[in-house]
Parts: structure tokens; C-alpha cells; sequence
């Protein structure tokens, strides 16, 4: 049986991995982007997710209180240890899809983060204050950049629509809640997360149909990612990257 | 075809009271994301509290071969500086 901070440990994973993993995959744009604005954008953007999962993964070390530092918890895991969902590990593509799966996870975001100001665990609360107003601003670039590419040239709008056909069905992950979900909604720390459904659709609809293109219509969705079921075989490659130097270094610091 | 966005000149202003400063200049393709990229590219260490973007264009400027009939008239009238006045000691800095 799961206890009560087991629950809240996985629960803060969630959140920090997220924030993490999509940090390192905006990071690989770094130096690459098409143009210089948008280069420092994301990077920008990066370092904003990175700063999240700092904060997300310092309270889960408490949490579990076996004196892990953030770091310890970000570099010191396997991919089977990590609970992000999907989506945040896709590769990137080009930069339409890149700013699609932003958009995909801000929306997300800005809904959640909206509602966990009002956690009954002040520090999650307080988090979320401090994540919404990065978040605010990120949905707002991302919404824009998806409505000008789609709704832009034929190349960028087949693009784009290429790129919702092959993100759409990682959405739905975002919203099926388990044990997990239960008991923070029980303990008054998160809303379950079916409940955040109806507002994300307007929202992320309304922006789509904006920028021209078509929500597919298969309700599949890939899921595991942030029960840690399964991760898709992504995930290994882009932590043999970011983990690297920790593992071949273990606590090198500089 | 032209691909290149605008070229924007960017005004921020680094505190309340102070005036809008320029910083430097970036390319958009229209006003809104020219302030959106203006906060990502100038603002990241804390600069501003307000930023103005204006399209280069739209701004008109002395030629540079203009400098002599335009501003070397003025170097000689020193009487136009109030640098003739003893400031009493009591009134400290100005």
C-alpha cells in the first residue's frame, strides 16, 4: 500500500520531470534555431523548464527524505526511474514541431499550474505561483508560433499538420489520472487530472483551428510515461546525453 | 520574394521614472512578436520594466554628412552652458 508520501514523492516527480525532460529536448536547439531571436527564445524557455524541475525536484528529495540534492534525482536515475509524460520526450523535428509539442505542454501547463496555486500544500502552491507567470508568457509565444506557421505557407502549414497527426495521440496521457492522482485530490494538493480536460481542449482548439489545421480524430493515446510503465525508446538516448557527464564523473561539480 | 522579417529597433526602459533607452535592433515578421523577441533577446538579465519596438523604417535620421552645418555650430557657444555660475555650497548636488 502507498503511502501518503510515497504518493506525493510520485506526484512531484511528475511535475519535475516533465519540466526537466522537455528542458533538455528545447536545449538541443540551442545554437540551431533558424533564427537568432528564436534561438535565445528557446533557450530562454529552457532554462525557465530547467528552473521548474529544480524546484519540483529539491521538494520531492525532501519528500522522500533520503537527502537527494535535485541533481541527485535528475542524474543519478535510469529511464525506467523517470515520470514525465511522453510527450516531453519526443524528438524534436523540425522547429514547427518543436513549438507544437511547446504549445501542446504550455496549455497544459497554464491550466494546471492555474489550479495548484490553490493547493492545500503550501509549497507546491507556492511553486506554481512562481511557474505560471514563466508559463503565462511561454503558452502565449508557443500559441502564436503555431498559429503562424499554420496558418502561414503551404510547406509550413503540411508541416504543422504532420506534426499535430504525430503529437496529437501523446496528449492524452496528460489526462488519465491514477492512484496517484487520487490521493492528491483526496489530501486537497492537485485536482484530478480528467478534470483539467474541457478547459485544455477549448483552449488548444481554439488556437488550432486558428492556425488552420485538423485535430485527428483516433482518441488513441500512447501512455506510460508518467506511471513509468513504459517510456518510448527515445527517452535512454536523450539520457545518455544530459546524464553523461554525471555518470562518467560521478559528483564532479564546477 | 523578400524572406527576411523587418528589421525593429528596440527601446526599453530600465526603470520606472527613467526614459526608454535604445538597446539594439532584431528582426519580426510583425510588432507584437518584435516585443515578444525584444523581451527574450534584451531583457533576460533584468533590464527593463517597459519595452518600445518601432520598426526601423519608420524612423527618420540626420545623414551623417550632415554633421558639420548641423552640430559643429553649437561647439563654440559655450555661453549656452550654465557653467558660469558659482552653486552655493549648500545646495549639494544637482
Amino acid at each position: 500500500m502507498a503511502t501518503d508520501k510515497d504518493n506525493l514523492y510520485q506526484f512531484l516527480l511528475r511535475l519535475g520531470d516533465s519540466s526537466l525532460i522537455l528542458s533538455h529536448r528545447t536545449s538541443e536547439w540551442c545554437g540551431h534555431a533558424p533564427v537568432l531571436e528564436e534561438d535565445i527564445a528557446l533557450a530562454n524557455t529552457a532554462l525557465d523548464l530547467i528552473g521548474q524541475a529544480q524546484m519540483w525536484l529539491e521538494y520531492a528529495g525532501e519528500v522522500q527524505g533520503e537527502g537527494k540534492t535535485p541533481d541527485d534525482i535528475a542524474f543519478q536515475r535510469d529511464a525506467w526511474d523517470f515520470r514525465n509524460v511522453l510527450l516531453t520526450e519526443l524528438p524534436n523535428g523540425d522547429f514547427g514541431r518543436t513549438l507544437l509539442r511547446q504549445f501542446l505542454f504550455d496549455a497544459y501547463q497554464s491550466i494546471l499550474m492555474g489550479r495548484l496555486i490553490k493547493s492545500s500544500d503550501v509549497t507546491v502552491a507556492a511553486i506554481a505561483a512562481k511557474t505560471m507567470k514563466e508559463v503565462t508568457y511561454h503558452v502565449e509565444r508557443s500559441a502564436d508560433t503555431v498559429v503562424g506557421l499554420g496558418d502561414g505557407t503551404p510547406e509550413s502549414h503540411t508541416r504543422m499538420q504532420e506534426a499535430l497527426d504525430y503529437l496529437w495521440p501523446y496528449v492524452g496521457e496528460l489526462f488519465q489520472g491514477d492512484e496517484v492522482d487520487i490521493a492528491m485530490f483526496q489530501a486537497g494538493i492537485s485536482p484530478t487530472p480528467e478534470t483539467l480536460r474541457e478547459e485544455y481542449d477549448a483552449l488548444v482548439g481554439r488556437v488550432l483551428s486558428e492556425a488552420t489545421l485538423t485535430v485527428p480524430e483516433s482518441q488513441f493515446s500512447h501512455k506510460g510515461g508518467r506511471t513509468g510503465a513504459m517510456h518510448t525508446e527515445h527517452l535512454g538516448h536523450l539520457l545518455s546525453t544530459m546524464q553523461w557527464l554525471q555518470r562518467a564523473y560521478p559528483g564532479c561539480e564546477w | 520574394m523578400k524572406n527576411e522579417w523587418p528589421l525593429w529597433e528596440v527601446f526599453i526602459r530600465g526603470q520606472h521614472g527613467m526614459s526608454h533607452r535604445h538597446v539594439g535592433s532584431l528582426h519580426a515578421p510583425d510588432a507584437e512578436t518584435a516585443v515578444k523577441n525584444a523581451r527574450d533577446v534584451y531583457t533576460r538579465r533584468n533590464e527593463g520594466v517597459s519595452i518600445w519596438v518601432v520598426e526601423a523604417k519608420h524612423i527618420s535620421a540626420t545623414a551623417p554628412g550632415d554633421k558639420g552645418p548641423l552640430f559643429e555650430p553649437s561647439e563654440s557657444k559655450v555661453y549656452r552652458h550654465p557653467t558660469f555660475f558659482k552653486i552655493p555650497g549648500e545646495v549639494g548636488h544637482m
